[in-house]
């Protein structure tokens, strides 16, 4: 495809000189680009440089301050969602917007129009007709929180398609997907390219840009760089046009000396909030000194695993020893003396480890008021750690006693990895550390680790891209439903290898005996373990007696 | 025991209207705490409509059965309706703290109402208008103990048991219903798929305080004959109603049920006889053990599918980030 | 352009930035004394006064003569206290409504010591009992609903408003047996009262000052104070951290109720020296309005019950002007204030932008604006 067939095709969507500002913060400044009829266009860019909120404001979601929006050569107002449906723009958010207690088909019927019959059996008709065109599977009566992340934008997708859509967003699609979901993804992508619709991506990950996008626009600090042709460019190029500067884009694994499990974990058996199993029979170990990578589709028991190490979740079987001893029935705050570190950033960003709402000071102390003699909290100490820690990490803060919520993203997470390390664990149990951070930040992040590493901590590093932790991590364990699947050297490994376990397909502890990531070298003997065993049986007994 | 279920089934109906008036209001996202004082505007404003109508009259029994009782809904529900759009506009339109503002409201509520019925509403012609209110459709008319209890209430408990039944419908089966439940669970989603969440907000908020006012109206011209105290025990009523959407699982048909059952034990504990005066002043109190235990129960049987709408409590604005 | 772009929107919302603090003080005191004048004008045109008038009686109510100074700064201390027992709670995120029936319990408690042999022989034994006694009994009305919701998420706020009904049926009952003749109606208890201070109202102001300083360094500097906002911000942060949640939540209503306890006892020990089912005026309600007007900071929270106290004293003498028996008015008046304040908030957060032209105007804004920092 040349540049000159290029600029003859029709336009399905222009944007001119739009700005977005939030409060003091400029979102989007004077972007103007046009999108074709027919294609897939990629808008690339960090996180936080603008692409979502101009994608929200072809949706209707945000109404820009400043600037034009033409669909197919018309000027058009689009104030609310109802606006944009009217334009045949749809849109697939990366938080799904779906009423979690309706079934699929409930939720498909609140897009119709007024007037329309609220007519299921049609629906559904009309539903399975799109299903079968564009190659979807969907239960439409299943309710929305028992299905898995892939079904849900499934649905998404259906759901927008049903409505009539010629102009389809999809932000960060493949977050959340396996690589086999995302190939199939793509395809259905591919066959509404064929079918004459334009399809924007919102993503941040290179290797999908070059496979599936005709054209990638690129966006930065919420300015428009520029249009390139996908064949015309490689990934050197984007990531200088993302991030403005020449980066190295090889994430560290310095080669440290492995010592004995610090952290040991077998046959653990943990329940979600909703009684189901969440972690089932798991065994593996961290040495000190290395970066055990946890890989998993959202929900496979990640939370539940952190939540039972840290002690603020019950273990239902199994054993947790630390450095040889046992952590079981132990509370959180002696969990964490024994150096036992836990941060988990969840999907808002701000959630287990942090107060939003107080001030960096009173986040420095949020694991050591309780220290020392008294009634008063020592708020004096706290400070002086917390100018120590915003100097130490350059963290971008008008003062110490901002509250947290005002930081944006990246320096909340320094603040908590920050205050982690400040007190010198000897177990990291990290959660999704660098969600949402640029790539800057993130590598800050990835730094802190691997010093940490050197230092002789273990680490469990849980995290959503398999790129990175394939770079990152020493090795990989898998989870499936909360099962170990596996657990394999990030060196000798492949994506599509997790990929298969991720989902089930492949399971490499099958093969292998009971004694499945179980150390060899533990610090405690087979019947030291067992005699472990027998006292959390007899505790347990003991409770229930009492209870 | 017969009077008991009769008697239960009339207050049964102030709180029911309360109760499904809350259950509209809360299924769009939006806890109302103000019921209570709406229900007292809505018992001044139906009163104050009736006095108007009866007092233009010759006499009171020239008072058309049909005009008195269009006179008094019509008073009731604008009044309480307006009672909601005060509350609607702070909380949907500017945002405020749905709890303050439902207190606020209560407090306007109440002293509205006891402003309105002692300066304007002359209440001379009311035990006549409320005995008119209560003509039931079988006149005077022995059908035994069936009729007493299915028959023989005034027109406004039938009406009351039409809203419940109607309000059960729409929820449940028609595309209003299903969309209300979308604000109420996820406005943001609501709001992405088209739907107009501010419009379905007001109309969830207005019109349960509307059915509320009536509630409040019914105390007054039906259940107590047209006497009027204060505005006080209106309001302890209104809380009693907001406690029972808890119980009836936010769903407008269970709170039939609910309702008359709750009004049954708020009688049977006056109905008790042979103690003394000092023991009855604390039975009066026993309702209020019923609801707290009936509130520890359904918190102690808590179940995923029975919850109360996702965003409850909680402000919608758009462009949130 | 050849379509001129139709259905322009007049204006948006957007969320504000930081606003500084004197224009945020700017709307707050506009809007309360818009709501005063707007409060007259409508008194004025009901009544069939002058609304300037209505503004005389206003401050007249307040300010007239010394015993209502008095009591305009006793009724701000009362409200005050009951306010600084609804904040660790509502920081808590805890919807304690039941600040009613924790009074009148404490104020029950006091007015049964008074009454009794004790409390007629012996004044300081009794002070000393009515104290605790006070303080104990609001402290387990207000822990019980407490317990159920921190072992079974038992919705508060509801249960704190039963408890509101079923602490004045338990008035109503001992008011029944105690009154002679059943009227239900207590006279003025003669003995037992607590010390007098210069004069009957110095002694509930001294209480109340000594403790806003204590919730002030409570909230502020303690541990526990520390542990409760956690708590109120995220359990799951708490519970991480090691704090004991369930023991929080019923310690800080355990505090909240006892306060509200003190205030009981100071009305029934030192004001009334009586008790009835109206003892605690509705101040458990009005009292989070003191607390949420201030953002539930104690010294605040002295200006804005001050504000309330002084609605209520002035809309009272206003009733007596204009000849009105009962408090419905000043009722109607604060809700209407409280209306237009709790409205304002809305400025306070947010900005409604309008759509202009490219005037010159809106580009010298856009260039004052800073280019893009680093984004949350």
């Amino acid at each position: 495809m040349s540049l000159q067939e290029n600029t003859a095709r029709e336009v399905a969507v222009k944007f001119e000189n739009i700005t977005k500002t939030f409060g003091s913060v400029v979102a989007n400044n004077n972007v103007s680009f046009d999108v074709y009829k027919g294609e897939i266009l990629s808008l690339l860019g960090e996180n936080g440089c603008g692409k979502t909120t101009l994608m929200n404001m072809l949706s209707g979601i945000y109404f820009p301050d400043k600037g034009n929006i033409y669909v197919y050569g018309q000027p058009v107002v689009i104030q609310s969602p109802k606006d944009a449906f009217a334009y045949k723009i749809g849109m697939v958010h990366q938080h799904f917007k779906l009423v979690e207690v309706f079934t699929a088909l409930q939720n498909i019927a609140l897009i119709l129009e007024k007037g329309q019959k609220y007519d299921l059996k049609k629906i559904r008709e009309g539903v399975n007709q799109i299903c079968s065109k564009y190659g979807f599977n969907i239960d439409l009566d299943k309710k929305v929180y028992n299905m898995s992340v892939s079904e849900k934008q499934t649905l998404e997708i259906v759901k927008v398609l049903y409505r009539g859509t010629d102009i389809l967003v999809l932000d960060e699609p493949t977050a959340v997907l396996t690589p086999q979901e995302t190939k199939k993804l793509f395809a259905v992508i591919k066959n509404m390219r064929e079918d004459g619709k334009s399809i924007i991506i919102i993503t941040h990950k290179l290797n999908e840009v070059m496979e599936i996008s005709d054209r990638v626009t690129i966006l930065r600090k919420g300015e428009y760089i520029g249009t390139v042709l996908t064949t015309e460019t490689n990934e050197k190029e984007l990531t200088e046009m993302m991030v403005g500067k020449k980066v190295e884009l090889k994430i560290d694994r310095p080669k440290t000396e492995f010592d004995r499990p610090i952290l040991e974990i077998r046959d653990l058996l943990v329940k979600a909030d909703d009684g189901s199993v969440a972690i089932n029979g798991t065994s593996f170990y961290i040495r000190s000194g290395e970066i055990l990578g946890v890989a998993g589709i959202t929900g496979c028991g990640q939370k539940e695993l952190c939540e039972a190490i840290a002690g603020i979740r019950d273990i239902e079987k199994g054993l947790i020893t630390h450095d040889g001893e046992s952590l079981i029935g132990l509370s959180p705050k002696e969990i964490i003396k024994k150096g036992v570190s836990m941060s988990f950033i969840p999907e808002d960003r701000l959630g287990m480890g942090l107060v939003p709402s107080m001030s960096i000071t009173d986040n420095m102390m949020l694991k050591t008021y309780a220290d020392g003699k008294g009634i008063f909290v020592d708020r004096k100490n706290a400070r002086e750690r917390a100018v120590a820690l915003v100097k130490k990490l350059s963290i971008v803060t008008p003062s110490t006693e901002t509250p947290v919520r005002r930081l944006s993203g990246g320096n909340v997470q320094k603040v908590l990895v920050g205050r982690e390390i400040e007190s010198n664990p000897n177990v990291i149990v990290t959660a999704y550390p660098v969600r949402g951070l640029d790539i800057n930040s993130s590598y800050a992040i990835y730094d802190i680790l691997n010093e940490q590493k050197k230092k002789g901590t273990g680490i469990l590093f849980i995290g959503e891209d398999l790129d990175v932790m394939l770079a990152l991590c020493d090795k990989i364990m898998v989870l499936c439903h909360g099962r170990n699947m596996g657990i394999v050297h990030a060196s000798k490994t492949t994506k599509e290898e997790l990929g298969l376990m991720m989902t089930g397909s492949l399971d490499l502890s099958e093969a292998k005996n009971k004694e499945y990531g179980k150390a060899k070298d533990s610090r405690l003997t087979d019947e030291q373990w067992l005699e472990l065993e027998q006292k959390e049986n007899s505790e347990e007994k003991g409770e229930n007696d009492n209870g | 025991m017969l009077v008991v279920i009769v008697g239960g089934i009339s207050i049964g109906v102030v709180f029911l209207l309360g109760c499904v008036g809350e259950i509209l209001t809360e299924k769009s996202g939006h806890l109302n705490l103000g019921i209570p004082g709406i229900m007292c505007m809505g018992a001044a404003g139906g009163c104050y409509t009736t006095s108007l109508y009866i007092n233009s009259l010759p006499t009171a029994d020239s008072a058309s059965w049909l005009v008195l009782v269009l006179v008094a809904v019509l008073g009731a529900t604008i009044t309480g309706a307006l009672g909601g759009l005060i509350y609607a506009v702070l909380t949907v339109s500017l945002r405020a703290n749905q709890n303050v503002t439902g207190l606020a409201l209560t407090t306007f509520g109440a002293g509205f109402a006891q402003f309105v019925m002692d300066t304007y509403v002359d209440r001379t012609r009311f035990s006549a208008a409320s005995k008119i209110i209560r003509y039931s459709i079988i006149g005077n008319a022995d059908w035994g103990w069936f009729g007493k209890i299915f028959l023989g209430h005034g027109i406004l408990v039938y009406l009351a048991i039409a809203i419940a039944v109607t309000s059960a419908i729409v929820l449940k089966r028609t595309r209003v219903g299903l969309n209300l439940r979308a604000v109420g669970e996820n406005p943001a989603t609501a709001d992405a798929t088209g739907i107009n969440v501010t419009a379905y907000k007001y109309g969830a908020i207005l019109t349960g305080s509307a059915i509320a006012g009536l509630g409040g109206v019914f105390y007054i011209l039906d259940y107590i004959g047209g006497s009027w105290e204060n505005a006080s025990t209106i309001e302890g009523l209104g809380w009693l109603a907001i406690a029972l959407v808890i119980f009836t699982l936010w769903k407008p048909d269970l709170s039939i049920l609910g309702s008359f059952l709750f009004g049954m034990l708020y009688i049977a504990s006056s109905g008790i006889t042979g103690v003394s005066f000092n023991v009855m002043k604390l039975l009066k109190l026993l309702p209020y053990v019923v609801t707290v235990i009936v509130l520890i129960v359904t918190s102690i049987l808590d179940s995923k599918e029975n919850q109360p709408p996702a965003s409850l409590g909680l402000n919608y604005f758009r462009e949130e980030r | 352009m050849a379509n001129k772009i139709v259905n322009e929107p007049l204006f948006h919302i957007a969320k504000r930035g930081n606003l500084p603090l004197w224009k945020a003080i700017l709307i707050r005191g506009g809007a309360i004394v818009g709501a005063i004048l707007f409060s007259a004008i409508l008194c004025g045109i009901v009544f069939g006064k002058n609304p300037i008038k209505i503004i005389g009686y206003l401050f007249d109510g307040i300010l007239g003569t010394e015993r209502r100074i008095w009591l305009l700064i006793r009724d701000t201390a009362l409200l005050l206290g009951v306010g600084l027992a609804l904040v660790p709670a509502f920081k808590m995120k805890f919807w304690n409504l039941g600040g009613n029936g924790q009074i009148l319990m404490g104020a029950l408690i006091a007015v049964a010591i008074m009454r009794s042999n004790i409390g007629k022989n012996n004044v300081l034994v009794a002070n000393i009992l009515m104290l605790i006694g006070s303080m104990a009994i609001g402290a387990i009305w207000a822990a019980i609903p407490a317990i159920f919701k921190a072992f079974f998420k038992t919705n508060e706020s509801l249960f704190t408003l039963m408890m509101n009904y079923i602490a004045s049926g338990i008035v109503a009952y001992f008011l029944s047996v105690w009154s002679v003749n059943g009227t239900g109606v207590l006279g003025q208890v003669k003995t037992g009262h607590l010390p007098v201070v210069l004069n009957a109202h110095l002694l509930t102001i001294i209480v109340v000052a000594v403790l806003t300083a204590i919730m002030h360094v409570y909230m502020k500097h303690c541990k526990q104070g520390y542990e409760l906002s956690v708590v109120g911000e995220s359990e799951n942060t708490a519970k991480y951290i090691g704090v004991n949640v369930k023991k929080v939540i019923i310690r800080t209503l355990a505090i909240s109720g006892a306060i509200c306890g003190i205030i009981g006892l100071l009305l029934a020990g030192s004001i009334d020296h009586s008790i009835n089912e109206q003892t605690a005026n509705n101040m458990g309600f009005t009292a989070i309005m003191v607390a949420w007007l201030a953002k539930f900071n104690p010294l605040m929270m002295i200006l804005s019950s001050l504000l309330i106290a002084f609605l209520t004293r002035g809309m009272g003498q206003v009733q007596t002007e204009c000849n009105i028996a009962n408090d419905a008015v000043a009722n109607l008046v604060v809700g209407i204030v409280y209306f237009i304040i709790i409205g304002c908030e809305f400025f306070i957060s947010y900005q409604l932008k309008f759509k202009k032209g490219k005037n010159s105007k809106e580009s010298s804004n856009k260039s004052k604006q800073k280019t893009v920092k680093e984004r949350d």
